[in-house]
C-alpha cells in the first residue's frame, strides 16, 4: 500500500485542509444555493437565482449549460474528512495528482445530495460511515481521522477495504468505503487528469479511423485478421 | 420552421401526420418531395441537433457527471427531451405486479423522437423474417415478402447512408452494389472477438450503422433516388451537401450536430421542409383521429400543449405514426358511432401481439487487453463488428429449444471514462486502495468486452396493450395498461444467449465474467427494455385476422394508414428502424398513387 508514500499526504494540517475546500470551484454552476449556505463548497460559484426562474424542466435541461439544481448538504467537517479518504484511495504519484486534489469530496456531496432514491440512500451510507471513521480512529488512536499517520490511516482502511473478506463488525464500514471508492474513481477518472492518467486519447476529431497500431495487433496475435 | 404557435390551422392538408420520428420523419420527406401539403403534429417540443447537441462535452461538466438520473435515464447528455421510461404527468399502467410481466415504455416528447437517440444499428430484415410462420409454424407471415422491400431498403441505405459489407450469409440480406458506405476498421478487441468466434463456426462481420464513414455522393444519389422529380432531387441534394462525414468522435447518443448520423431531425425533416410543402406543429398532442359521415379520416384533435386546448385539424389522408403502443392508443381512443371499439379495429386486434426484442447480456474482463499501448479507440462510436445469426439449419431441425435466432453486439475497448467508470473493479483487485488502485486502474481500463443479444420474439397472445379505464393523463387522454409475458421461446435463448457469450469470453481467456444465468426470467430484460416497441396494429392479408392491409392502409378506414413500428407483424432480431423507414417510404409511395388515382 506504499505507506511511506502516503504518510506526507494523509497527514494534513486541519488548515491545509480548509485550504482546499475554500479554494474549491468546479465547473458546473449551481442553483439554488444562496439560501442553503452551509456548504463552504458552494463559495465561488455561479449562483444566479434569475437564471433559477429560467431553468427548463429537469427532463429537458440545456445540456450546452448545466446547472445543479439542488443544494449540497455535507459538512465542512464531512468534506474534510473525505478529502482525506480521496487522498487515500486515489493518492498522488508520479503520472497524476490524487483525487483529493481534484475534489473529488465535492462531487461526492453533489452525489449524495442528489433528490434522488440511489443518491438519497447513498448520503445515509456516506455519513454513516464518516461517524464510524470518526469514532474507530478515536478508539484506536484516541486521534482524529484526518490527524492519523498515513500507517495508522491505512490501517483502519485495510479493516475495510473490500466487503468479502472483511469482519463482521466491518461489514457496514466495507460497504461505505466501496462507495466511496467508487465515487473517488468517477471524481478522478471523469476529469482530463484522470482521462490522461489510463491513456484516454479520444473525443478529438480525425478525417480517418485507422484502427489498432501494428504493435498492438502483433502483441495480441491478430495481424492476419485486421 | 417548425411552429407550436396555438393559432388555428384551418388550411386543408392533403396528407396529416402523427409523429416525427423515423416513420413520421419519412412519410413527411416523401410526401412532401411529391409535391402534397403535409401537415405534421409532434407531441413533444421543437428539437434542433445542430445548435443543443453537446458533441465533445466532457462528464465533468455536466451534474453528477453525467451519469443516469430518473430524470435522464440514459445520461445527462442523452438526446432524450422530456422522456425515458416516464413522461412527466403522462403515466401509463401495468396489468401485473409479477415479475417478468411488465412493460417498460421508453418515449421521447421531441422532434424527431427516438430517432435522435437511438443505436443507429440498420441491419434489413431476410427472407425468413417476412415468413415465419411459413418456416416454423409459429407466430404470422408478413403480407409482403423481401422482394417487395428490398428496392425500398437500397432506397433508404442511400437517402440515409449506412456503413456495412455484403458478405452474402443466410437470412443476412446483402445490398445492392453501391448502395453501402465502407465499414471502419474494427478495433482491436472486435478482431479479438473474430478471432475467438472463429473456432465457435459464430461470423463476425461488418455492423451496418446509420453513420456517414464518407460523405454521400450528393451529385449522383438524388438523380438516382429520385429520377423525375427535380424537386425531390433539389432538396436531397442540398441535404446531403450539409451533411460532414463521422470524424470518429463523440457519442451518438448524444445526437450528431454535424449530421453524420441519422436522425429525422437532420435528414428527413430539413429537406421535406425545404420543399415549402411541409408545416409542423410541436407541442401537439394528438388525442384522436376523427371520421366524417362518409366513415373515412377526416383529421385529428390534438391538444395544444402550452394553453392545454383542444384544436382540431383537416386532412385528405391522415397518417399515424405516433411510435407502435402510442398510435394504438390514438386508435383506441378514436371512439365513434362508426368505430365504438376505437378506429380500424373492426378486428379487435388493435393493441395486440405488441413485441420487444430479446434482450441479454455479459461482460467480461480479458487479460490479453490489459496495459495495451494507449491508442484511440472512439471510432464511429458504436460497434464496427457484429455477429448475425448463424444457426439457422440448426434450429430449423429441431436443434435449439427456441425457435428463432438473434444477433450479437459488442462493446469495449478504451472509452471515454464516465459516470461509474472502474465501479466494478473491487472484484478484480480484491478491494485495492491506494497506489495498488491507481496501478489496477492503469492496467484494466479498455481490458473489459460486452456481449448484447438481440433476439426475435415470437407475437403472443399475452402481450399487449389496451386503455386503462381508470387512468387519463395530464392532456385528459385515456393512458395505455400493458399486459406482458415472455413465452419459453424468449426465456431459453436469453440462456443460450449468455452460456454462448460466456463460451466467447473463455476464448479470448476471460477471468472474470458476469453472471451466466441457466434461468431465462433471471437472463432476460424487462419487456420494453430493449427500446423495439413493434407490433399492435398488424398488417395483414385478411382483414378479420389485421388492422392494417399490405400498404400500411386500415381495412376500415381508407384514408389512415400507420407508418412507425405498429404493423409489424412479427419481430426479427434486425433492429427495426431501417424497416420501418424503408416500409414507411413504400407506404407514401402507396398513398401519393392512390391520391392521384383519386382513391382515397
Amino acid at each position: 500500500m506504499n505507506k511511506e508514500k502516503n504518510e506526507a499526504g494523509v497527514n494534513h494540517s486541519r488548515r491545509n485542509a480548509l485550504k482546499i475546500i475554500a479554494s474549491t470551484t468546479i465547473a458546473v454552476p449551481v442553483l439554488g444555493c444562496a439560501e442553503g449556505g452551509r456548504a463552504p463548497v458552494a463559495k465561488g460559484r455561479v449562483q444566479n437565482p434569475a437564471a433559477a426562474t429560467d431553468t427548463r424542466s429537469l427532463t429537458d435541461p440545456d445540456l450546452l449549460n448545466p446547472n445543479i439544481h439542488w443544494n449540497f448538504v455535507l459538512s465542512t467537517e464531512e468534506l474534510l474528512l473525505l478529502n482525506v479518504l480521496a487522498n487515500i484511495i486515489i493518492p498522488r504519484d508520479t503520472v497524476s495528482p490524487s483525487a483529493g486534489d481534484l475534489n473529488a469530496q465535492n462531487y461526492i456531496n453533489e452525489w449524495v445530495s442528489a433528490p434522488y432514491d440511489n443518491n438519497r440512500s447513498d448520503l445515509i451510507m456516506v455519513r454513516g460511515g464518516l461517524v464510524w471513521i470518526r469514532r474507530e480512529s478515536l478508539k484506536r488512536y484516541n486521534r482524529n481521522f484526518v490527524d492519523l499517520s498515513g500507517a495508522q490511516a491505512h490501517r483502519i482502511c485495510d479493516d475495510i477495504r473490500w466487503l468479502e473478506v472483511a469482519k463482521p463488525e466491518f461489514q457496514a464500514a466495507a460497504r461505505f468505503f466501496a462507495k466511496v471508492r467508487d465515487l473517488c474513481a468517477t471524481a478522478f477518472y471523469t476529469t482530463e487528469e484522470g482521462m490522461a492518467d489510463i491513456g484516454y486519447v479520444g473525443n478529438k476529431p480525425s478525417a480517418t479511423f485507422d484502427g489498432p497500431p501494428l504493435q498492438v495487433l502483433r502483441r495480441l496475435g491478430l495481424e492476419k485478421y485486421a | 420552421m417548425p411552429s407550436n404557435s396555438s393559432k388555428s390551422h384551418p388550411k386543408q392538408y392533403d396528407a396529416l401526420i402523427v409523429g416525427s420520428g423515423a416513420g413520421g420523419g419519412m412519410t413527411a420527406f416523401i410526401l412532401a418531395t411529391a409535391g402534397l401539403k403535409v401537415l405534421m403534429l409532434e407531441a413533444g417540443r421543437n428539437y434542433d441537433p445542430v445548435s443543443e447537441t453537446p458533441m465533445f462535452n466532457l462528464p465533468k461538466d455536466a451534474p453528477l457527471r453525467g451519469g443516469r438520473t430518473p430524470d435522464k435515464p440514459f445520461g445527462f447528455y442523452d438526446a432524450t427531451v422530456d422522456g425515458g421510461w416516464e413522461v412527466p404527468g403522462e403515466p401509463y399502467t401495468q396489468a401485473s405486479t409479477e415479475p417478468g410481466q411488465q412493460w417498460d415504455w421508453w418515449r421521447a416528447r421531441m422532434l424527431g423522437g427516438r430517432t435522435n437517440h437511438w443505436g443507429r444499428i440498420s441491419l434489413r430484415m431476410g427472407e425468413y423474417d417476412f415468413k415465419p410462420y411459413s418456416r416454423d409454424g409459429l407466430g404470422f407471415d408478413w403480407p409482403i415478402e423481401y422482394k417487395d422491400l428490398e428496392p425500398y431498403y437500397d432506397k433508404t441505405e442511400m437517402l440515409v447512408g449506412i456503413y456495412g459489407s455484403n458478405e452474402g450469409l443466410e437470412n443476412t440480406p446483402n445490398s445492392s452494389p453501391g448502395v453501402l458506405l465502407p465499414p471502419p476498421k474494427p478495433r482491436a478487441y472486435e478482431l479479438m472477438i473474430k478471432k475467438a468466434c472463429e473456432p465457435l463456426g459464430i461470423p463476425v462481420i461488418p455492423s451496418h450503422l446509420a453513420i456517414l464513414s464518407e460523405r454521400l455522393d450528393h451529385k449522383n444519389i438524388p438523380q438516382k433516388l429520385f429520377p423525375e422529380n427535380t424537386l425531390a432531387q433539389s432538396v436531397t441534394k442540398s441535404s446531403m451537401q450539409s451533411r460532414a462525414a463521422c470524424f470518429f468522435a463523440t457519442d451518438c447518443r448524444r445526437g450528431c450536430s454535424i449530421k453524420a448520423n441519422f436522425q429525422s431531425t437532420t435528414v428527413l425533416i430539413p429537406p421535406a421542409l425545404a420543399t415549402g410543402n411541409l408545416d409542423i406543429i410541436t407541442d401537439a398532442m394528438v388525442r384522436e383521429v376523427t371520421v366524417g359521415a362518409d366513415g373515412k379520416a377526416d383529421g385529428v384533435i390534438y391538444i395544444d400543449k402550452s394553453r392545454r386546448q383542444e384544436e382540431k385539424v383537416r386532412a385528405r389522408v391522415v397518417i399515424v405514426a405516433a411510435s407502435a403502443a402510442e398510435t394504438s392508443r390514438i386508435f383506441l381512443n378514436s371512439k365513434s358511432a362508426l368505430h365504438p371499439d376505437g378506429i380500424s379495429n373492426s378486428s379487435g386486434l388493435v393493441g395486440k401481439y405488441l413485441m420487444d426484442t430479446v434482450g441479454a447480456g455479459i461482460s467480461a474482463q480479458i487479460p490479453a487487453l490489459e496495459s495495451l499501448p494507449e491508442h484511440n479507440e472512439d471510432g464511429a462510436d458504436a460497434m464496427h463488428m457484429y455477429m448475425p445469426w448463424w444457426l439457422y439449419q440448426e434450429q430449423l431441425a429441431g436443434e435449439l429449444n427456441f425457435a428463432r435466432g438473434y444477433h450479437i453486439e459488442i462493446g469495449g475497448g478504451k472509452r471515454m471514462p464516465r459516470a461509474g467508470v472502474f465501479s466494478g473493479m473491487e472484484t478484480t483487485t480484491k478491494g485495492a486502495y491506494g497506489q495498488s488502485f491507481k496501478d489496477a486502474a492503469r492496467r484494466y481500463y479498455g481490458s473489459y468486452v460486452s456481449f448484447a443479444g438481440r433476439g426475435e420474439m415470437i407475437p403472443n397472445e399475452d402481450s399487449y396493450c389496451e386503455i386503462d379505464q381508470d387512468v387519463v393523463d395530464q392532456w385528459g387522454i385515456p393512458v395505455l395498461k400493458f399486459h406482458w409475458k415472455w413465452s419459453d421461446h424468449e426465456l431459453n435463448q436469453a440462456v443460450h444467449m449468455q452460456k454462448t457469450f460466456a463460451e466467447i469470453a473463455e476464448r479470448m481467456g476471460a477471468k472474470e465474467i458476469s453472471t451466466v444465468h441457466t434461468d431465462g426470467a433471471k437472463a432476460i430484460q424487462n419487456g420494453g427494455a430493449i427500446i423495439h416497441e413493434v407490433g399492435t396494429a398488424q398488417m395483414g392479408a385478411n382483414p378479420k385476422k389485421s388492422v392494417l392491409n399490405e400498404y400500411c392502409q386500415s381495412w376500415d378506414v381508407p384514408n389512415l394508414f400507420v407508418t412507425d413500428g405498429a404493423p409489424f407483424v412479427s419481430n426479427a432480431d434486425k433492429n427495426p428502424t431501417l424497416t420501418i423507414l424503408a416500409l414507411a417510404w413504400r407506404t407514401s409511395d402507396y398513398i401519393i398513387e392512390q391520391l392521384k388515382q383519386r382513391n382515397l
